[in-house]
C-alpha cells in the first residue's frame, strides 16, 4: 500500500445544523402524556415513523412531581419514533437519559413558556406569486418577497426569480434563481429538470454541471453547507 | 366582422411569407374575401411570391401617408377571385409604420374583407410589433430546430404583452402553431425535433405541419402560391391548414412517413 493511500482520510467529523423534531413536556402526569402523545402521533403515523426526536424538559422545572424518563422513552419508541437526546431537566433525569443511550443536548431557553399564553405570531409580509401561463423565452417573472409558483413550464431563455422558494409544476428549462436576498432555506422544486442555471442564495450551478442522472427528473434543489444539492424525487 | 391574422415567427427564413401567401390564397379559394399585407417594409418579398411584383404602383406606406388610396394600392390576384395583395414599400424606412396609420388603413380594409393576413418581418423590432398589433389570431411559423423554437417562444410572449388586445385587457390573441419544413424521416432518425417536442415547449394548439418539399421553392421562384399546386404535398398541407383554421376536422397527414412495409400491407 502506498503512503498516499494510507493517509487518505476515511472519515471526517463536522458540525452540522440539522432540523430535529422536539417534544416539549409541560407536565409529568403519565396518563395525560400517554393520551395526548398518542393523539398527536395518530394524526400522521407514517410521517413520524423512525423520526429522530429530542425530549425538551425545560418547562418541567416548576413541576413538583418528577418525570418518569424511562417510561417516556418507552412510550416514544412504542410509537415508532427514535429518541436521540434530551434537553433540560434535573441532573438525575439527565443521568437516567444517558443510561438509556440518549444524548444530552445543551440547554437553550424554552421556546414557549407555559405560563405566558402563546401569542399569535404575525407572519412577515411575504408576497407569493402564482403564474399560470408558461414563462417564455425572454420573459422574466419575479416574486421578490416570497415564493414563486409556476403552474406550467419555464422555457429556455426565460428567467424566474424569488425571494424564497420556486415551484415549477411543468418543465424547468430556463433559469431559476431562488433566495435572491440571500435566504439560504429557499428551495427549487420542479417536475422535469433541464434548467440552464439554478441558484439559491448566490450559489449556482450551470446546466453543464448537472449530473445526467437528474436530467428530466422531478427534483428538489436545496443548499447544504453552501453547496447546491440536486435531489431527484423517488418514483 | 373581419378577422386580422398575423403570420409571425421571430426567426427569419422559416417560411412566413410562403405561409402568408399560401394561407391567404387558401382562404380566398374557399370564397372568403382576403387581403394579404406585406409588413416587411424595405425588404418586399410577398409580391414576388404572389407573382405580382411588376404590378406594384402604390404600396402600404403610400396609403398610410395618404399619397395614394387603397384602390390604387390593392393588387387583385389574377388566379383567385377574392384575393388581394397590399405590397410593402422597398424604399421607405420601416419606422413610417405607426399604430394610428395602420389603424386607419385597417378600418377601411375591415369593411371590404373577411380576412386580413399580415405577413410579419423577422425579428422582434418595430416592424414585427406593428404587424401583430391589431391581430385577432396569430400563426406562429416554426421550423423543427431549437433556435426557431426559442424565437417562436419569444414571439408568443410578445403577443401576450404588446398587442392591442393585451394592452386593452381584451381576450388574448388566439395562437396557432404551424410547423414548416418538416422532414419526417429526419425526425424519425432524431436529427430533427418532432412536432410533439415543439408543441410541448410552445404549449399552443397545432394548426398544421407542412412537409419539406421542393415544390415550395419552385412555387416561390415562379410566383405561384404553393396552395395552388394541386400535385404538391406542401400545397395540400396548406389547404388542410386553411380547412382546420375554418373549423373543419382534418387529420395531420405528414407527421410520419409510413414505412415501406406498412404501405405494402395496407395498414
Amino acid at each position: 500500500m502506498s503512503s498516499s493511500v494510507a493517509h487518505t482520510p476515511v472519515l471526517e467529523l463536522k458540525g452540522n445544523l440539522l432540523s430535529l423534531m422536539v417534544l416539549y413536556l409541560y407536565d409529568s402526569d403519565r396518563e395525560r402524556i400517554e393520551q395526548q402523545f398518542a393523539e398527536k402521533i395518530g394524526k400522521a403515523k407514517n410521517f413520524f415513523q423512525s423520526a429522530p426526536l429530542v425530549l425538551d424538559l425545560n418547562a418541567l422545572q416548576n413541576v413538583d412531581a418528577p418525570l418518569d424518563v424511562p417510561h417516556l422513552v418507552d412510550l416514544v419508541r412504542k410509537h415508532g419514533l427514535v429518541p436521540v437526546g434530551i434537553r433540560g431537566g434535573s441532573p438525575q433525569m439527565r443521568q437516567v437519559a444517558l443510561s438509556l443511550s440518549l444524548g444530552i443536548l445543551p440547554d437553550t431557553k424554552p421556546m414557549i413558556s407555559r405560563t405566558e399564553p402563546q401569542e399569535e405570531r404575525t407572519l412577515p409580509a411575504t408576497k407569493d406569486k402564482i403564474v399560470s401561463q408558461p414563462v417564455r423565452s425572454g420573459q422574466q417573472v419575479a416574486a421578490l418577497q416570497g415564493d414563486l409558483v409556476v403552474l406550467s413550464a419555464v422555457n429556455p431563455g426565460a428567467e424566474v426569480l424569488a425571494g424564497k422558494s420556486i415551484h415549477v409544476y411543468g418543465a424547468l428549462r430556463g433559469r431559476a434563481v431562488a433566495g435572491i436576498h440571500g435566504y439560504s432555506e429557499a428551495r427549487i422544486f420542479c417536475r422535469n429538470f433541464d434548467a440552464e442555471l439554478v441558484s439559491i442564495a448566490g450559489q449556482y450551478k450551470l446546466n453543464e454541471d448537472f449530473d445526467d442522472s437528474v436530467r428530466g427528473r422531478a427534483v428538489q434543489i436545496y443548499l447544504e453547507q453552501d453547496r447546491l444539492v440536486i435531489q431527484p424525487f423517488a418514483g | 366582422m373581419a378577422r386580422v391574422i398575423v403570420v409571425t415567427s421571430g426567426k427569419g427564413g422559416v417560411g412566413k411569407t410562403t405561409t402568408s401567401a399560401a394561407f391567404a390564397t387558401g382562404l380566398a379559394m374557399r370564397g372568403h374575401k382576403t387581403v394579404v399585407i406585406d409588413f416587411d417594409i424595405g425588404l418586399r418579398n410577398l409580391d414576388l411570391i404572389m407573382g405580382c411584383e411588376r404590378r406594384v404602383v402604390y404600396d402600404f406606406v403610400n396609403v398610410i401617408r395618404g399619397e395614394g388610396n387603397l384602390n390604387q394600392a390593392l393588387i387583385k390576384d389574377k388566379r383567385v377571385d377574392d384575393l388581394y395583395i397590399l405590397p410593402a414599400s422597398q424604399t421607405r424606412d420601416k419606422d413610417t409604420l405607426t399604430v394610428e396609420g395602420i389603424e386607419q388603413v385597417f378600418e377601411e380594409l375591415k369593411e371590404r374583407f373577411d380576412f386580413i393576413v399580415c405577413d410579419s418581418p423577422a425579428g422582434i423590432e418595430h416592424g414585427a410589433i406593428m404587424a401583430m398589433y391589431f391581430a385577432d389570431e396569430a400563426i406562429i411559423v416554426t421550423n423543427p430546430e431549437v433556435s426557431s423554437v426559442r424565437d417562436s417562444d419569444r414571439i408568443i410572449g410578445i403577443l401576450a404583452s404588446k398587442t392591442k388586445r393585451a394592452q386593452n385587457g381584451d381576450a388574448p390573441v388566439r395562437e396557432h402553431l404551424l410547423v414548416t419544413r418538416y422532414f419526417a424521416k429526419r425526425v424519425n432518425t432524431g436529427d430533427m425535433m418532432s412536432a410533439k417536442d415543439i408543441q410541448e415547449i410552445l404549449a399552443i394548439p397545432l394548426l398544421g405541419i407542412i412537409p419539406e418539399s421542393p415544390s415550395v421553392l419552385q412555387a416561390s421562384n415562379s410566383g405561384i402560391p404553393v396552395a395552388l399546386d394541386k400535385n404538391s404535398d406542401a400545397g395540400q398541407a396548406y389547404l388542410d391548414v386553411v380547412a382546420r383554421f375554418l373549423g373543419e376536422d382534418r387529420p395531420h397527414r405528414f407527421l410520419n412517413k409510413r414505412s415501406f412495409f406498412a404501405r405494402l400491407f395496407g395498414n
